[in-house]
């Protein structure tokens, strides 16, 4: 929709064109969130993709995925037959809410940045162990694990003036074998819960469990827990109050399909051996 | 900055904050539309540079010195302005073979959606088109347009007349034309449920660039009006102000902006300084009649349907009655089965919001051009309003995109005509999809409380309903609905003893209108369900517990009185109707996935085919240089009036329905039309149309007898001549002749539906699947069937939204917690089955050529169906819709606990 409000946009071509941020600035990446509300007190969009960034890279260290890379480009993402945990990224991309047409605009920065407890690109990189390159306003950069830059809905460890450059993926969290569980109250609808169980060649065990929660949730575990030990560990991680409460699931439905969900992602795991 | 639309270079300055979306509109691309103007519906799908994308969402500086492609331009480069391209793109071929829409407005972003998927995508339709939703199709035509499974539609389904321009983006609907010199009108909105505006300052507003003028309750006219409209306009209360200093819920309106931009207008909103006074609010319609109630309206008039019989000043409407003796009917009865059942609150969804255009004619003429089922009605309200004769008012529609009873209100034309008449400029209104949720109306929540006694043998001896109708802040449509959902729900059984309590109460709630079926969805839900647990109760098959009561034809059709009425048995198919779901539901049903719960359930409706108490028509017929030109009053709304009105013309004539040029929706057209509802396109509206044809077909034959020398009874139409044996007289040699028919919707018939599901239900986590879908309809001579089959498909598809997903949930403070298609879930194609459609195969004696109606019928046994398979696979009785996972997973998991419990004990 028209966005009145923005008076000025800024398309820098280089890191040094960018302006001083302040207060009414919005990072504009694919915009198909930005341009799907009203933006009270936003008056300058700065263009992110004007800086030219690599979509994503693939390394002997893992997959670096820039924050403007598209759902659809990394959709279509070749990764070696080594990366055994390569179909989460289709099948995240899959999880999104949006359309086809909006993975042609809708970024991977812009997923993680929004924070919403059903982005599932935080579900894929939280559960692969994503670490996110951050730029900072002073021209510096810092990085920080994704389990830790999604605070809760919509708020993350940004502070103001930063922007997410990259997402890194590493090559180890790759190798893993990886089973995936998605439920939304209709069939493509918007996820109530989503979780990612990983196991290690080293048979060590993770958990993730996304949009069933205000924030990410992420249990490591040595080896396969039994059924009972890894609802214990749930119970343990999830308070109450982080079950999330809105039109898309009940928090003590989440909370039990999270359960349901999660049980059949390690018994997957369980079977076929480490 | 420099752009290619179409092949046509366009030089354009986008404002800072637009997207591409207004942009190309505003370069006169109205294929481009709006439904949601936030990525959710797909409407507005365009290509850039060749890549599909949701123009709402891309920002227009991003198409500088690229190639859009709109649905305009998809078979070949155009100019704005340009026909029907001689030669579609085989996807829009395909739209218009498969009759792959109704309304139309879905359908430029469908085939802009649909010509970019690849085969892969094409294999996966549901994840495909999740970013596209229809509320009319119910999509099954969509898909086989899509994978090419359509078929040809054959001599008896002509399709649509507008179908080209429709799947081109060429057809005209309310906003898709140039107003030069307009004025954008913006609505501030009441923060509150229930206030009193203490003052409204305006002039930081009016200091605005582009700020032209405020309007407020000053500036009103001091008259109350309902925006429900009926041929008697006193059915509903006059309650409702076009500006109010009383503000009855959160969202109306408080006052108006009009400026030379969008953007101006909504910044003179921001800027105006409102005092309220905030009051207490009354949210809950069960706390409504206490005693220290805080009160939405003093004490009032009235409306004259169902008008409320107990002094307290939240009733909005009553209805009471009773036949036989219900007390002795239950007495005598083996088994009697209650429950109280919960309809939510829904939306329409139709996807061309409410819009409105006026401006005055060169003769001075207010004209208002009006998303509208009820162009007539509206008219002669506006005149009311503004003291102005009918021939100072015209009200026109375009195509209209979608209305589903929302358009059977005036909701924007009494501003845009104040507007107009303030600023004696042209003024446009378009709501956002937001204020459709929030401001708009919704179908009327109902609780409903129901009482079956039967023998043992399974005879019904009593029947009692106990309905609360929640209104909202104004009383629109309280009393029809309420009337209407207490008649034929219960009228359909043969039982001596019945009696029904009603009330519509007011709350600070946004108010509620007319939804297709007008009561009737949530009725039948109640006693259908009941019905089912009856059945169960006596240990008898549900369709045998039906058969063993349905009304048929000789038995008095009675709810609450035994005065006599109009509705006949014009035909009678409702047995056929349960025979062939039966007959469905017998065979096993489909695979279920493993540990699925699987069961099967049923529910039938009845229907008046007309609105009781007058529903008028009137058509013209003019034969001028040997073509045919047909006005009628009636709108097309998708409802598919615009291609059975030919059709009937032609069967007259013994024409070709493309030989028939019509015009509809206009005030200018005909004398009266009382309006495109109540499923009246065809009954009514086609009856006027036949009757003129009849007559102007004798005239014809008379004047080709006189010159023939022969008795008319000898001569017969021939395509573009009288014949009569060898001879003929072309239609040419006629001269102009003109004839008019009109019809008064009485008396009236009935019509019937059946639907049954067998379902699959996930235990654990309340997912529920539906393994086959089958409806049958009674709608007498199919017209069209094509299109009804349409008409059915698309009913069931918005009743399984209503059954499965949709709820506009009110929070505490009185505000809509889903203002949104992405808070409130529309079914896409991924949640709609495939529905069988099978017809009775009956003659109505009633209606136009046999036909009956079949437009808001097929929604009303849906959810009760449903509801029922739901409890076969699982023992739950669920009575409250939607049945969404999260609200159904315990009721599910205890009963099947229970069932366990009961095996091993």
């Amino acid at each position: 929709m028209d966005l009145d409000g923005i008076t000025e946009v800024v398309a820098p071509r280089a890191r040094a064109g960018l302006p001083a941020w302040r207060p009414g600035d919005a990072w504009l990446a694919g915009g198909t969130w930005l341009f799907s509300e009203p933006q009270e007190g936003i008056g300058r969009l700065i263009d992110l993709p004007s800086l030219g960034w690599e979509p994503h890279a693939v390394t002997a260290e893992g997959v670096q995925i820039a924050a403007t890379c598209t759902i659809a480009a990394l959709d279509r993402l070749d990764l070696p037959a080594s990366f055994t945990a390569a179909p989460l990224i289709g099948r995240c991309c899959r999880a999104l809410l949006g359309s086809f047409k909006v993975w042609n605009a809708a970024t991977v920065g812009g997923n993680l940045c929004l924070a919403l407890p059903a982005g599932p690109m935080i579900a894929l990189a939280v559960a692969l162990d994503g670490t996110a390159l951050i730029w900072t306003p002073d021209g510096g950069e810092r990085t920080l694990p994704v389990r830790d830059l999604v605070l809760g809905p919509q708020a993350t460890a940004l502070a103001p003036g930063e922007i997410l450059r990259r997402i890194d993926l590493p090559a180890a969290a790759l190798r893993r074998r990886a089973a995936f569980r998605r439920l939304s109250l209709s069939p493509e609808g918007r996820s109530g819960a989503l979780v990612i169980a990983t196991r290690d060649p080293s048979g060590a065990f993770a958990v993730t469990v996304t949009a069933a929660t205000r924030r990410p949730v992420r249990i490591d575990l040595a080896g396969i827990p039994r059924a009972e030990e890894l609802r214990a560990a749930l119970a343990a991680a999830i308070p109450d109050r982080l079950w999330y409460d809105d039109v898309h699931g009940a928090p003590d439905w989440r909370r039990h399909v999270a359960g349901l969900l999660a049980e059949e992602a390690r018994a997957e795991l369980a079977g076929g051996g480490a | 900055m420099r752009l290619t639309v179409n092949g046509h270079a366009h030089e354009a300055a986008p404002r800072p904050g637009q997207c591409l979306r207004t942009l190309l509109r505003e370069l006169g691309w109205f294929g481009v539309k709006k439904g949601c103007d936030a990525g959710d519906c797909g409407a507005c799908t365009v290509h850039l540079d060749g890549e599909p994308l949701h123009a709402c969402l891309v920002p227009a500086f991003r198409a500088a010195g690229r190639a859009v492609t709109t649905v305009e331009g998809l078979a070949g480069p155009c100019a704005p302005g340009d026909g029907v391209p001689d030669r579609l793109h085989p996807v829009q071929a395909a739209f218009v073979a498969g009759q792959g829409f109704q309304c139309g407005f879905c359908t430029p972003g469908m085939v802009m959606t649909a010509a970019a998927l690849d085969r892969g995508r094409v294999r996966d339709l549901p994840a495909a088109l999740k970013g596209n939703l229809c509320r009319c199709t119910g999509y099954r035509a969509i898909a086989d347009a899509i994978t090419g499974e359509a078929a040809p539609s054959c001599a008896h389904s002509p399709p649509a007349p507008d179908g080209g321009a429709i799947v081109s983006g060429r057809a005209r609907y309310t906003l898709d034309r140039d107003l030069p010199g307009a004025l954008h009108l913006k609505v501030l909105r009441s923060p509150h449920p229930h206030a009193r505006v203490r003052s409204i300052d305006a002039t930081a507003a009016l200091a605005l660039p582009g700020v032209v003028r405020v309007l407020t309750h000053a500036d009103a006219p001091d008259r109350l009006f309902s925006t429900g409209r009926h041929e008697n306009p006193a059915d509903d209360a006059a309650d409702t102000r076009v500006l109010d200093p009383v503000l009855r819920f959160v969202g109306q309106r408080v006052a108006a902006v009009l400026a030379e931009s969008e953007a101006a207008a909504e910044a003179g909103c921001r800027a105006l300084i409102v005092d309220y006074e905030a009051l207490p609010a009354c949210l809950d319609p069960e706390l409504a009649l206490a005693r220290e109630a805080p009160l939405v309206h003093g004490a009032r008039q009235t409306g004259e349907d169902a008008p409320p019989l107990h002094p307290h000043p939240n009733l909005a409407a009553e209805a009471h009655g009773e036949v036989g003796d219900v007390a002795a009917g239950f007495a005598e009865a083996d088994v009697v089965t209650e429950g109280t059942y919960r309809a939510q609150r829904i939306q329409h969804a139709h996807l061309e919001t409410h819009a409105a255009m006026g401006w005055r004619d060169p003769d001075g003429r207010l004209v208002i051009r009006s998303s509208t089922q009820v162009p007539f009605l509206t008219r002669d309200a506006l005149c009311t309003l503004f003291d102005l004769p009918r021939e100072g008012v015209r009200v026109e529609c375009g195509r209209v995109g979608g209305g589903f009873g929302a358009k059977q209100e005036m909701l924007t034309e009494d501003l845009v005509a104040l507007a107009v008449l303030a600023t004696g400029r042209p003024v446009r209104w378009e709501l956002t999809r937001t204020e459709q949720f929030t401001a708009a109306t919704t179908r009327h929540p109902m609780r409903v409380r129901v009482r079956l006694g039967a023998r043992a043998d399974g005879t019904l001896t009593a029947i009692a309903l106990d309905v609360l109708s929640n209104t909202g802040a104004y009383g629109n449509h309280a009393g029809g609905v309420l009337h209407h959902g207490c008649n034929e729900v219960i009228a359909v059984y043969r039982c001596p003893n019945k009696r029904v309590d009603g009330a519509a109460v007011h709350t600070h709630t946004l108010p509620a209108g007319a939804f297709r079926g007008y009561g009737l969805s949530q009725t039948v839900f109640a006693v259908e369900s009941a019905m089912d647990d009856l059945a169960r109760a006596l240990d008898l098959d549900p369709f045998e517990l039906r058969r063993r009561n349905v009304v048929r034809p000789g038995d008095p059709m009675v709810s609450t009185s035994l005065e006599p009425h109009d509705v006949r048995y014009g035909s009678y198919g409702l047995d056929q109707c349960l025979d062939a779901v039966a007959q469905a539901l017998a065979e096993p049903p489909p695979a279920a996935p493993p540990g699925w719960r699987t069961g099967s359930g049923m529910a039938l409706a009845m229907i008046d085919t007309i609105p009781p108490r007058g529903h008028f028509a009137e058509a013209r017929i003019a034969l001028r240089d040997g073509r045919y030109f047909l006005s009628v009053g009636t709108v097309e709304f998708g409802n598919g009036t615009a291609t059975v009105h030919g059709q009937i013309a032609a069967e007259v004539l013994g024409t070709a329905p493309d030989r028939i040029a019509l015009r509809q929706g206009d005030t200018d057209a005909v004398g009266h039309d009382t309006g495109a509802y109540g499923s009246t396109g065809i009954v009514v509206a086609g009856q006027a149309t036949l009757r003129a044809c009849e007559a102007l077909a004798a005239m014809l034959k008379q004047g080709a007898a006189a010159r023939l020398g022969l008795d008319p009874q000898a001569c017969r139409l021939d395509g573009d001549a009288v014949a009569a044996g060898a001879a003929r007289v072309p239609l040419a040699e006629l001269g102009t002749l003109e004839a008019v028919g009109r019809a008064d919707g009485s008396p009236r018939s009935v019509a019937f539906n059946v639907q049954g599901f067998q379902v699959a239900v996930r235990p654990g986590t309340g997912e529920v699947r539906i393994l086959r879908s089958v409806h049958a309809a009674d709608a007498g001579r199919v017209m069209n069937p094509v299109q009804c089959r349409g008409q059915i498909e698309g009913g069931v598809a918005q009743a399984l939204g209503a059954a499965l997903y949709e709820d506009l949930r009110i929070d505490a403070e009185g505000r809509v917690a889903t203002p949104s298609f992405r808070t409130y879930h529309v079914p896409a194609l991924a949640d709609v089955p495939r529905t069988e459609v099978v017809f009775a195969d009956t003659h109505d004696s009633v209606g136009p050529l046999g036909a009956k109606s079949m437009s808001e019928s097929p929604f009303n046994p849906v959810a009760a169906a449903l509801g029922n398979a739901i409890r076969d696979a699982t023992g739950a009785r669920l009575t409250a819709t939607p049945f969404a996972p999260d609200r159904i997973y315990r009721p599910i998991n205890d009963a099947l606990d229970r069932s366990e419990g009961e095996r091993w004990t």
